[in-house]
């Protein structure tokens, strides 16, 4: 499986909150240099994935390997290592609320280099640059805008130049402006840097467009993949409900349940909480 | 048998949670110290010690001034006025002084201290200072807990000497108690090692116990805003029982069999 151009490979992986079954033995390549998307709908794990893949959870079974090497088999110190080579963006951003966007991007640098101010410096507004925000450097984060946070968590995401970049729904709640220079900056980044790129996200067409390979998680388990064209020519008809956004089909609209009937005439100490 | 159910769940619980308050204590305070972390380190003391100053001032003078008050309404009716001094000292050095610093911190630093990292854990930014190879424990836990540490002995005796200055306000400034005795007498009484050092050492083991419960209920903490706002209460409650508890405990090992 560990060919040189792999550089994230999930095996058999099984993962498993309290007694619900998150991932039921899914297997995913991730290329070096190429944007691999992750889509699937709301809720079903896929920053669980991106933990994973970090070493911050462990799977109840199989392999997850960074560049060959097996991530939760790791000592402390191994998978801090390896976290310096990798980066991940939060959903929320999760910029350091009490320092500025300056400090923030400084941050990584100033903890793992032994640069100096003044080439630290240099690197900041260059990485602000990329995502253009060098005239927000000395804002707080809590007076940037939801977009202009993502941007510039993204700029800290890519200030120790990481081999591997996670993006955890990174076009959710942006407005279109946003989402469009959002999605072009992913490219960009990819292209520019040579980034490795996992993109989690339920945003069918703007992933579909910059993506290399795109694998579909549903049901715990990978229910398609393949490149965008392959995809979007799928017979599968779980693939054609989420690509087309069906509300029901093989993907379940309801959380699984008791037969309504029951639920309505039961007894009602059995309905709502328990 | 659902009854039965129940102890056995909250037992597990409760000696889970306490096993991952021991494990985060020890990987937040076996961390080989940085000159970093230190710098870290001065910065929560001033948080959760500079920032307390006013609280525990404006305590220690009251209570001070309230033991004063109480204490010669008594004292005169005996003549024995001129034992102001001694008592009023005795009982904040040994008692007053360390509980009830620990209890305004636990409320004042404490509940800060749980909120502050319940909301960063709420936010991502510790899973983030993970994914950045940066140990939260090393980086958010361990400043913030000896600084906790360092501070609370020092309020404490802050909040005692203010006590007794209040005391000396009222007891010899408006109600006439001679100021040489409420010194002398005071001085004659009140041991270094007996009294100061105990009360020091109690200071010191609050200390550690409100800290701890601060940062570990902030980092277990549920990350909704309903989660942190229990963590916040629990601090403030356990950290309280704990103190009054541990009070009696230490009391009963320093001053109770001699």
């Amino acid at each position: 499986m560990s060919n040189s151009s792999t550089l994230v490979s999930v095996e058999n992986l099984r993962f498993l909150r309290g007694d619900r079954v998150i991932y039921d033995d899914i297997n995913l390549t991730i290329k070096k240099g190429k944007i691999t998307a992750i889509m699937g709908p709301s809720g079903i794990g896929k920053t669980t994935l991106m933990k994973l893949i970090g070493g911050q959870l462990r799977p109840d079974a199989g392999d997850i390997r960074y560049a060959g090497d097996s991530v939760p088999q790791m000592s402390r110190r191994e998978l801090y290592q390896t976290r310096k080579k990798m980066s991940m963006l939060f959903q929320s951003g999760a910029l350091f609320t009490d320092i500025s966007v300056y400090d923030n991007v400084a941050f990584a640098l100033r903890e793992h280099t032994k640069l100096n101010e003044d080439i630290i410096r240099t690197l900041v507004y260059l990485k602000l640059e990329a995502v253009g925000l060098r005239g927000a450097a000395d804002l707080m984060p809590s007076e940037l805008s939801g977009g202009m946070a993502r941007r510039a968590a993204l700029a800290r995401a890519i200030a120790l130049d990481p081999e591997l970049i996670m993006y955890d729904e990174p076009f959710a709640g942006q407005d279109p402006i946003s989402m469009g220079v959002l999605v072009k900056l992913i490219k960009a980044l990819s292209s520019a840097l040579d980034l490795t790129s996992i993109v989690v996200t339920h945003d069918v067409t703007e992933v579909l467009d910059i993506a290399d390979y795109v694998y579909i998680l549903a049901n715990q388990k990978i229910i398609g993949e393949g490149t965008p064209a392959q995809i979007k020519a799928s017979d599968s008809a779980l693939v054609q409900q989420f690509l087309r956004g069906e509300a029901d089909g093989p993907v379940p609209f309801h959380f699984p349940a008791e037969d309504l009937h029951d639920t309505l005439l039961g007894s009602p100490q059995q309905g709502g909480k328990k | 048998m659902n009854y039965l159910q129940s102890i056995g769940q909250n037992t597990l619980n409760a000696l889970m949670s306490f096993g991952r308050a021991f494990l985060m204590l020890a990987g937040a305070i076996l961390a080989i110290p940085q000159s970093k972390n230190i710098r870290l380190t001065v910065q929560q003391i001033y948080v959760v010690g500079v920032q307390s100053l006013l609280i525990i001032i404006v305590s220690g003078l009251f209570i001070g001034m309230v033991m004063a008050l109480q204490g010669y309404t008594i004292l005169v009716n005996y003549g024995a006025e001129g034992s102001l001094g001694p008592m009023v000292a005795l009982s904040l050095l040994r008692e007053l002084g360390p509980v009830v610093t620990a209890l305004l911190f636990a409320g004042r630093a404490g509940s800060a201290l749980t909120a502050e990292i319940g909301l960063m854990k709420a936010t991502e930014q510790l899973s983030s200072l993970e994914m950045m190879a940066v140990d939260p424990l090393r980086r958010i836990i361990a400043p913030r807990f000896w600084a906790g540490v360092i501070a609370m002995p020092m309020l404490a005796l802050i909040f005692s000497a203010i006590g007794i200055l209040g005391g000396h306000l009222v007891g010899v400034d408006w109600l006439g108690v001679d100021a040489g005795s409420y010194w002398s007498i005071m001085q004659a009484t009140v041991e270094w090692d007996k009294d100061v050092v105990n009360g020091i050492i109690k200071s010191f083991v609050f200390a550690i116990v409100v800290t701890w419960i601060a940062i570990f209920k902030g980092y277990d903490a549920i990350p909704t805003s309903e989660g942190i706002s229990q963590a916040t209460t629990q601090t403030v409650v356990y950290s309280s029982l704990a103190v009054l508890g541990l009070d009696f405990v230490l009391t009963a090992l320093m001053f109770g069999i001699n």
